[in-house]
């Protein structure tokens, strides 16, 4: 067994509608090691909240995963039954969702809803011991005690997503899969909460997947960086090496899209629009916008090759 | 000169319930001009509960004040005559947030287009119209016969807050509120969006408000900037010294809070601050920073600071600098203007 | 404009509840003309036929106590019955509308007005009433009085929810946007609201067409309908009034029951197709 807590290869996720089936995932491959701190960066609708719910086996009727296979800890997730699945999550995998401070459930005490899901998984434990560990997990997140007797309106937006950190965090599961958390959140709060993240994760020792659009964001905490693009992956690698030398076109054009406070106006855009996950352009997905496309990106999907030591890059530039 | 808009000692409160008891207030005592003979871009900043927005709607003429007026060349807007509100309809126009929910589901897009081009008589026939909208259209960089005739939902984001900018430079009005323009937009689009408001500034001389949370966009597209806090202003001024070498703890703490796009380039571990809890504003008097802030004096929570001048261009509400001249509240209208640069303040007394 | 109605027509394929739900009501409809064809509608009045007939080939719904043919009886009636309902309910809607837009986007006092006695009367028991006001009416009743009766309680559910669906439109930001494109009050209602509206009115229509013609049989059987009119309620009427039940007339009683049962499944598979249209998320996937 490597060090790889998770491992996925060639996962396909479709959605099958009248107008064709929309390729949300098509052929991601993606490896986590114990303890990493991955980001998933890509624009709206390139496929990104789709892996993550993939992760936890939380894809929603009519889509399906069509293929390939998500290994934890060297076990298959897509194999599991729905209650193989019920164990595991929150335990050993877990996702702090988007616009996750909404979905806390209004009537109910703080205390309670970390203590519903912990409760389920270790029915064993008593009363007190549920209650001391809500009370660390709550410390680990950086909110007082008193929070536990409160209701969700009495918190505020950067407090309500710690709570729903500490309920992913509750059972101290060994991956957690962080879907934007922090898009709803002003830009100081936005800092606590990843901070917050960026601190529990040393303390548990848990791998972390940050999905999100915000490259800053991906700046200041990921160690190492995948970009995805319409559903396929286009470049992965340490996250200093593919800032400050992109290979691939498209993540070259995004990084020269997010603007510095230092020179002013010095920001493009990418031309072109992104392609609807319904009907992904042949080839290369990236082709028709991409400054540099040959004649082989229209007709030849490219494969995620390893350019140098842990440098993954999807284009046909780099072949002769 | 008498600015085209301004806001003149403006409270906002929401109020709740029908016997005004209770209420947040939304904008404290502000004061704002915009639309003077120079046009430039000033940013209105500030985060959720700043009153940023219901600046916007105030200058749009859709919110009434509590307290304080709202002028349009010189008239307050309650008292402006029929003709008076065309005109500011006219002059003073908007692009929002949600790039869809400016569109009705009902109609193509074209819609919005054609119904100021009717109602402001500013085609005389069918053909002169359609061409003005495409000539709009292709100002911002889209196909007139890959957007025109086609329904809201059939666009994407990106594409639909082109053709509201379009609408824009189609109007010529003197002044464009844009309200967050580009937060829902996908990265790779914002800047030419931004390039193409920057257009409507520097080429049509169109001043414009840019409202945002922020900061990186505003110093890029703004030549000064306004930062708001629970609905007072804290900081002003021209937007490279407030922002790269801000004055006020909050704004300090804010720039502080940008994650940079640089991996080596990490955030400083800033004080830390307290937790914001839910519910309107208690304090009633002074700073309302005062409770957050690692700096604050007993000073601080007694009357809310007046505007010191730290600089030719840079204005903060801090008593951290009260060996500074004091900017009085008639200036101040003056001094944020977003016509002159903030050099030609007036000597206080 | 045509566009839009393209795209609301190929839904209809895809929508069996709306269709079948119209193809019901219709045929409930068409019966009356379509019937009179193959009928002879004298037989519906008293004393043709030898009364208290069961079924048979000459009388395939038998005959009622007074005598009366009951085939042509029902094929006559049950139109009356939906001409009823389709009347109060465009009545009531109409109401509804002007009140509730007025309501709506106007706001302040005249809103407090028409919201308040909107809630005054939807309070009062609807029944009551209706049955002083039908006891109060002079003369004979026709089916096109019953309407009017019925529709004056027809209108306060419109006016309600029409109210609040304008109040959450009139916030929106493209009616900000009419605003500032230099459209006035009743310009944006109509251009901007109305069309936006136009499932929701029509799932309303549905609504006060099917609360009218429960509230019309429910006068009718309490005997204050039209009594020479041969509607579903009077029937049911005259059936309760010889004791049809305990003799066991069951053909007297079952068919007005069974129509009634048709034409509500009719009316709320059609709301439940309007529905899918209105709210995109029912709409099915594949």
């Amino acid at each position: 067994m490597n060090g790889n807590v998770l491992q996925v290869e060639d996962l396909r996720v479709y959605y099958p509608t009248r107008a064709g089936s929309v390729k949300a995932v098509d052929g991601v491959t993606l490896n986590l090691a114990a303890g990493e701190r991955l980001g998933l960066v890509g624009e709206s609708g390139c496929g990104k909240s789709t892996m993550a719910l993939s992760l936890l086996r939380m894809i929603k009727s009519p889509g399906r995963i069509e293929g390939g296979r998500i290994l934890l800890d060297g076990v298959d997730l897509t194999l599991f039954s729905t209650d193989e699945m019920r164990k595991i999550r929150l335990s050993k995998i877990s996702l702090i969702p988007q616009g996750a401070m909404n979905s806390l459930n209004p009537v109910m005490r703080v205390k309670n809803q970390i203590i519903d899901g912990m409760r389920t998984h270790r029915p064993e434990l008593t009363r007190q011991e549920l209650d001391e560990r809500v009370g660390e997990t709550l410390d680990l997140v950086g909110l007082e005690r008193e929070v536990t007797m409160m209701y969700p309106h009495e918190l505020s937006g950067g407090m309500k997503q710690r709570v729903c950190v500490a309920i992913a965090i509750s059972l101290r599961p060994k991956v957690i899969v962080a879907d934007e958390p922090t898009s709803a959140l002003d830009v100081i709060v936005q800092k606590q909460v990843m901070e917050t993240i960026e601190e529990l994760h040393e303390q548990l020792g848990a791998a972390v997947i940050l999905i999100g659009h915000d490259m800053g964001l991906m700046a200041q905490f990921a160690e190492r960086l995948a970009v995805m693009y319409a559903g396929r992956l286009v470049e992965v690698g340490p996250i200093r090496e593919v800032f400050h030398g992109p290979l691939h076109p498209y993540t070259q054009l995004l990084i020269s899209s997010v603007p510095l406070l230092d020179e002013k106006g010095s920001f493009r855009g990418i031309p072109g629009i992104t392609p609807s996950l319904l009907n992904v352009p042949p080839g290369c997905n990236f082709h028709p916008r991409c400054p540099q496309a040959k004649e082989i990106c229209s007709e030849r999907v490219p494969s995620l090759v390893e350019m140098a030591p842990n440098r993954w890059v999807a284009c046909h530039r780099g072949e002769v | 000169m008498t600015a085209l808009l301004e806001l003149r000692n403006v409270t906002k409160i929401y109020t709740r319930g029908t016997f005004k008891r209770s209420g947040t207030v939304a904008l404290d005592h502000v004061s704002l001009s915009a639309g003077s003979e120079t046009p430039t871009i000033v940013s209105l900043a500030g985060e959720s509960g700043s009153g940023k927005t219901t600046m916007g709607l105030l200058l749009l003429g859709f919110l009434l004040p509590t307290e304080g007026q709202i002028m349009y060349q010189g008239t307050d807007l309650r008292q402006l005559s029929a003709s008076g509100w065309e005109l500011f309809r006219r002059n003073v126009q908007a692009i929002f947030q949600d790039p869809f929910a400016v569109y009705n589901p009902f109609y193509p897009v074209d819609h919005i287009l054609s119904v100021p081009i009717a109602k402001f008589g500013l085609a005389k026939s069918r053909a002169e119209a359609r061409e003005k909208m495409e000539q709009a259209l292709v100002g911002v960089g889209l196909r007139p016969e890959e957007t025109l005739g086609r329904y809201p939902h059939e666009l994407s984001g990106g594409q639909l807050q082109r053709v509201t900018v379009a609408r824009a430079l189609l109007l010529r009005p003197r002044i464009l509120v844009a309200d967050e323009p580009v937060s829902m937009v996908d990265a790779s689009l914002r800047a030419t969006i931004l390039d193409s408001l920057r257009k409507l500034n520097r080429e049509l001389g169109i001043s414009i408000l840019y409202i945002t949370h922020d900061l990186t966009t505003a110093y890029h597209i703004s030549d000064s900037i306004v930062v708001l806090y629970q609905g007072s202003m804290v900081e002003a001024g021209q937007v490279d010294p407030v922002i790269k070498a801000p004055r006020h703890p909050y704004t300090q703490l804010l720039v502080a809070s940008i994650p940079w796009p640089d991996p080596d380039h990490k955030w400083q571990s800033a004080w830390k601050i307290g937790d914001r809890r839910e519910g309107p504003a208690k304090v009633a008097a002074g700073c309302k920073f005062a409770p957050r802030c690692p700096l604050a004096m007993p000073m601080c929570t007694q009357a809310f600071p007046p505007f010191y001048q730290v600089e030719a261009n840079h204005a903060v509400a801090c008593y951290l600098y009260r060996d500074s001249p004091i900017l009085p509240m008639d200036a101040l209208s003056q001094a944020f203007s977003t016509g002159s640069a903030l050099g030609s303040i007036p000597s206080p007394p | 404009m045509a566009a839009w109605l393209a795209g609301a027509i190929s839904p209809l394929r895809r929508n069996p509840q709306l269709v079948t739900g119209l193809v019901i009501i219709l045929i409930l409809v068409i019966m009356g003309p379509v019937g009179m064809l193959l009928v002879d509608p004298k037989g519906a009045k008293v004393g043709t036929a030898i009364p208290d007939l069961p079924p048979s080939a000459e009388y395939p719904l038998g005959t009622d106590t007074h005598g009366r043919n009951l085939l042509p009886v029902m094929l006559l009636g049950t139109p009356q019955t939906i001409k009823i309902g389709l009347l109060s309910g465009a009545i009531g809607l109409g109401v509804g509308i002007i009140l509730g837009f007025v309501a709506g986007y106007v706001g302040g006092v005249v809103d407090n007005i028409i919201k308040g006695a909107a809630d005054v009367l939807l309070t009062v028991p609807g029944l009551l009433l209706l049955v002083v006001i039908a006891i109060t009416v002079k003369g004979t009743v026709t089916v096109n009085m019953m309407a009017v009766v019925v529709s004056i309680l027809a209108w306060m559910w419109p006016t309600r929810t029409i109210r609040s669906q304008v109040l959450t439109l009139r916030e929106r930001e493209f009616v900000r946007m009419a605003k500032l494109g230099g459209m006035k009050g009743p310009e944006i209602i109509v251009q901007e609201l109305v069309p936006n509206l136009l499932p929701y009115l029509a799932s309303s229509f549905v609504g006060a067409v099917a609360s009218g013609i429960l509230a019309s049989i429910g006068l009718e059987a309490l005997g204050l309908g039209p009594q020479n009119e041969p509607t579903l309620g009077m029937t049911i009427f005259w059936a309760l009034r010889y004791t049809a039940v305990l003799r066991g007339l069951w053909w007297w009683w079952g068919p007005p029951i069974v129509i009634i049962v048709l034409t509500f499944m009719g009316l709320f598979l059609i709301s439940a197709g309007l529905d899918q249209i209105a709210n995109p998320r029912l709409r099915r996937l594949t």
